[in-house]
């Protein structure tokens, strides 16, 4: 057993764990109880642990707690609140950009990043930094309309 | 290790839900009044008090047997209950699928939620309302007749008020459903038939929403089940010291059932992948390359002649003209994006479980009988998981934590793996569509036949197996459950001889489940893409070419809306522009009525086809779909929309490929899906009205997006595709072969 520290939605966390390899996702879920990244496959295809480490969206399912430490990490919950919505979040809520929303948490995610970097991306910028992230239900173009719209209301 | 948050709620919340899926706009659910009402409150369908529950201070809670797999239907109740008893929505708490305190309403599918489920609650909610208006008359000694409510306040035409919660005072309604109580006419609504925002986005945009995923229960165990590589394989020995380096990993094995429990997930993870467990028999599959073969040569159990106008085997056996033709339709995954997850606690002979099933009654119906438990000790308390679109993993993962629950005497959670989800969710399966058809001289269709194998619906079936039970030994009823696959197996046209039979199959290669519009994705897939065959061979217009064999007027209109929307240009298939283009474009559009008896819709697609790679790309489908009384008309889009969507996937990408032992597409490389880059543009219309019936939304506009994606291929290159998935391989080798 060793201890990690981790810099999670701005706060310092601390935490057990018997592996330095287990992936980040299984601290920010077991260990520290977050609900936004979500566990959908284990191995980087689909998207939905999606975190924001030092600026970029990352699989948390891909990144060990060990190479986790040290880093700036942002998660669904420290990107805003229901009372203090983060744009993108906002923006899902007005265009309902969600059936399930299991696949949610990595499409806000990795929208966030792309707009800090490119506050204003077409059409194509937007496709593009969201096809690591897979959804099921089919809301591909609310998904879609909800990011153009965080990026035009964005001062 | 941190105190985890309990269902977004803390401990002393959880204790008083019981873990239950609450969602409200109220700020502070009163979850004193919901204990209560729950710990006494009746589920019987008849009755008003099993769906309704208004507290005091005027909240109301309402109880639905029905649940929210993603298609909105929870807000849409929210708005039903709502409109019927003039409250404003946000007073509306809602619980769901707990088999304690919901009524049994039925498995949510089969596009029924509002339907089935949402009519029920609209009965109740009359019935309070007038019950409500009786007490006041009663109180006030007025007639009930000139009372008036405005949010939840009763008014009498002399001024005197009460509201909601004064009037019953705590009590109970004790009166049943009356299907004579008024509902409202659709002219007055306020409620209904707004955009309202879903309650539930909110808490899943912000990370504060407890899907099942989420759930944890103070003491449990992680669980990560074992399974073979070939399905039905048997355990010859189980080597428990490969996870012997793994804190606390153990072991459990009930015959063929084989886990691995650890206090953390990540260590229950590590222990299933190093558990050394040896396997032998199995398989017997017949693969996936010969999986049209073994439809065609599986056991018939009956045939059936589904319909027959006039005497089309005849007509087609003397006609000079004639088609015929063979669609085939691939096994397929729901592919949810999470992974299944159930979490079970087996205390004092009673057992509690946390599924996102769609069916929790049902659930607890088949656990019990299962688990050799009566009924009334199994509760299955529903929690919101990622989409299935019929019965995916979820109950599969409820009866392994069930049993690993009770064999270990300790609360469990077992999550599935990608591999596991992929390869072992019940699938949608495989079917064949023979077709044949005669033309008169003009190309005017005289006769057509259908004929279909298909899996059939085994009478009677107690449940469909599940892994767990049939690993741990335990019988199960044989048999397979599908539903209504054989719709929309013959064309929604008025011809002059037609008939359509199915061969029904007892089996299927692989444990079948009902997949989004079971069958008729499939079969109007073969029906819309002979029809187009039949149009291309007569050299006509495909959108006068339907129009001129239907009859039915709606439809017409529906049809010819669609091409209006699409600036449909007539002109017979394939596209002469396109004949030598690097990139071919078409265009196709078809007509469905689904199930011949619900909605109909019209649904245009284009696509662009690289000639040199195949690779079909849908750019943009436009559908008129008749709706009905729309309760949440962005709910309803959005539905009609991941329809579309889903359909666009499973026609150009998808594929469940098995060997001989098992499923080996088990991940998303293997088992691809629409990507966000290639979604096309949409262009929906609805039609219905506040004074129509509702129709459903979760299915029906599935229907005919394969077909019209076929046409639009064979439109852009002049081949016609007969088989799903459209992979650039498939397509690339149909090029070559017209070459």
């Amino acid at each position: 057993m060793a201890r990690f520290t981790l810099n999670v939605n701005g706060r310092s966390e601390s935490l057990d764990a018997d592996d330095p390899e287990m992936p980040l996702l299984y601290a920010l879920r077991d260990n520290l109880a977050l609900h936004g990244p979500k566990f959908g496959c284990g191995l980087g295809q689909c998207g939905s642990c999606t975190v924001i480490v030092d600026g970029n969206a990352v699989r948390s399912c891909q990144t060990s707690v060990r190479e986790a430490q040290g880093k700036r990490i942002t998660t669904l919950e420290g990107l805003g609140t229901p009372d203090r919505l983060h744009p993108v979040q906002a923006a899902f809520i007005a265009e309902q950009a969600a059936q399930c929303g299991y696949c949610t948490n990595g499409m806000i995610m990795s929208a966030a990043a792309l707009l800090e970097k490119t506050p204003r991306p077409n059409e194509t910028k937007i496709r593009d930094a969201l096809a690591g992230n897979l959804c099921r239900c089919g809301t591909h173009v609310r998904v879609i309309a909800a990011v153009a719209r965080a990026a035009g209301s964005r001062t | 290790m941190n105190m985890p948050i309990v269902n977004g709620m803390g401990r002393r919340e959880f204790l008083l839900t019981g873990g239950a899926l609450v969602v409200g706009f109220a700020l502070s659910p009163h979850l004193e009044a919901l204990a209560q009402a729950a710990a006494t409150k009746p589920v019987a369908l008849d009755e008003v008090d099993s769906y309704l529950v208004i507290a005091p201070d005027g909240a109301i809670t309402l109880y639905s047997g029905k649940v929210d797999l993603g298609t909105g239907c929870r807000v849409a109740f929210g708005q039903i209950v709502a409109e019927e008893l003039d409250v404003p929505f946000a007073r509306i708490t809602m619980i769901e699928g707990d088999t304690a305190t919901t009524p049994d309403q039925g498995t949510t599918g089969g596009s029924t939620g509002i339907i089935g489920g949402g009519m029920q609650i609209r009965q109740a909610s009359a019935t309070a309302r007038k019950a409500l208006l009786d007490m006041a008359a009663q109180k006030w000694n007025v007639a009930a007749a000139g009372l008036t409510v405005t949010d939840g306040v009763v008014r009498s035409p002399d001024g005197r008020t009460a509201a909601y919660g004064e009037l019953i005072a705590g009590g109970r309604f004790n009166v049943k459903l009356d299907r004579n109580a008024a509902v409202k006419n659709g002219r007055d609504y306020k409620i209904v038939g707004q955009p309202v925002q879903r309650p539930d986005l909110p808490g899943k945009m912000t990370g504060r929403h407890t899907y099942v995923q989420d759930h944890r229960i103070a003491g449990m165990l992680h669980a990560r089940i074992v399974r073979p590589r070939a399905i039905g394989a048997t355990v010859t020995s189980v080597d428990e010291a490969s996870v012997r380096n793994i804190p606390g990993a153990r072991v459990v094995r009930i015959k063929d059932f084989v886990a691995v429990t650890a206090d953390s997930e990540w260590n229950a993870i590590r222990a299933a992948r190093a558990l050394r467990v040896s396997w032998t028999g199995g398989g017997g599959l017949p693969g996936s390359d010969r999986v049209y073969a073994s439809v065609r040569a599986a056991p018939v159990a009956r045939d059936q002649e589904l319909m027959k106008v006039g005497d089309a085997k005849a007509a087609i056996g003397s006609a000079t003209r004639k088609f015929q033709a063979t669609y085939e339709w691939p096994a397929q995954s729901h592919a949810s994006m999470g992974p299944s997850c159930a979490l079970a606690d087996f205390k004092d002979g009673k057992l509690t479980v946390w599924s996102a099933t769609q069916g929790p009654h049902r659930l607890r119906q088949v656990i019990a009988r299962g688990m050799g438990m009566e009924a009334d000790a199994v509760r299955v308390v529903y929690l919101d998981g990622a989409g299935c679109y019929g019965m995916n993993g979820h109950d599969d993962a409820a009866c392994d934590a069930a049993l690993l629950s009770r064999q270990l005497g300790r609360p469990v959670r077992v999550q599935w793996s990608r591999e596991e989800e992929h390869g072992w969710d019940p699938k949608g399966p495989p079917q064949v569509l023979d077709l044949r058809a005669s033309l008169d001289a003009e190309g005017n269709i005289v006769a057509w036949e259908s004929e279909a194998w298909l899996p059939i619906n085994t009478p009677n079936l107690f449940n469909r197996s599940m892994l767990a039970f049939s690993a741990a030994g335990i019988p199960q009823p044989e048999g397979q459950a599908v539903a209504q696959v054989q719709g929309n197996v013959y064309p929604p046209y008025d011809l002059p001889h037609m008939s359509a039979v199915v061969h029904w199959l007892q089996s299927t290669p692989l444990r079948a489940s009902n997949l989004r519009a079971p069958g008729k994705l499939g079969n109007v897939y073969g029906v819309e893409g002979f029809m187009d065959e039949l149009a291309a061979a007569a050299k006509r217009d495909p959108l006068e070419y339907r129009l001129t064999h239907l009859k039915d007027e709606m439809g017409a209109r529906i049809l010819r809306r669609t091409a209006e929307k699409m600036n449909w240009a007539a002109r017979p298939s394939p596209n002469p522009a396109s004949a030598n283009a690097a990139i071919a474009t078409g265009r196709a559009l078809v007509y469905v009525h689904y199930k011949h008896v619900d909605n109909r819709m019209g649904l245009g697609v284009e696509v662009a086809v690289e000639r040199a790679t195949g690779r079909v790309r849908v750019t943009k489908i436009t559908c008129v779909y008749e709706a009905g009384q729309m309760i949440n008309p962005d709910a309803v889009k959005n539905q009609v929309e991941g329809n579309i969507i889903q359909a666009v996937s499973r026609t150009l990408h998808e594929e469940t490929i098995f060997d001989t032992q098992g499923v080996t597409s088990v991940d998303w490389r293997s088992y691809p899906i629409l990507t966000i880059p290639d979604a096309p543009v949409l262009d929906i219309e609805l039609w219905g009205s506040p004074e129509d019936k509702p129709m459903g939304a979760g299915e029906a506009a599935h229907a005919p997006v394969p077909g019209a994606i076929g046409n639009a291929v064979f439109d852009a290159i002049g081949v016609r595709m007969r088989k799903v998935p459209l992979t650039p391989a498939r397509v690339r080798a149909a090029l070559a072969g017209q070459a």
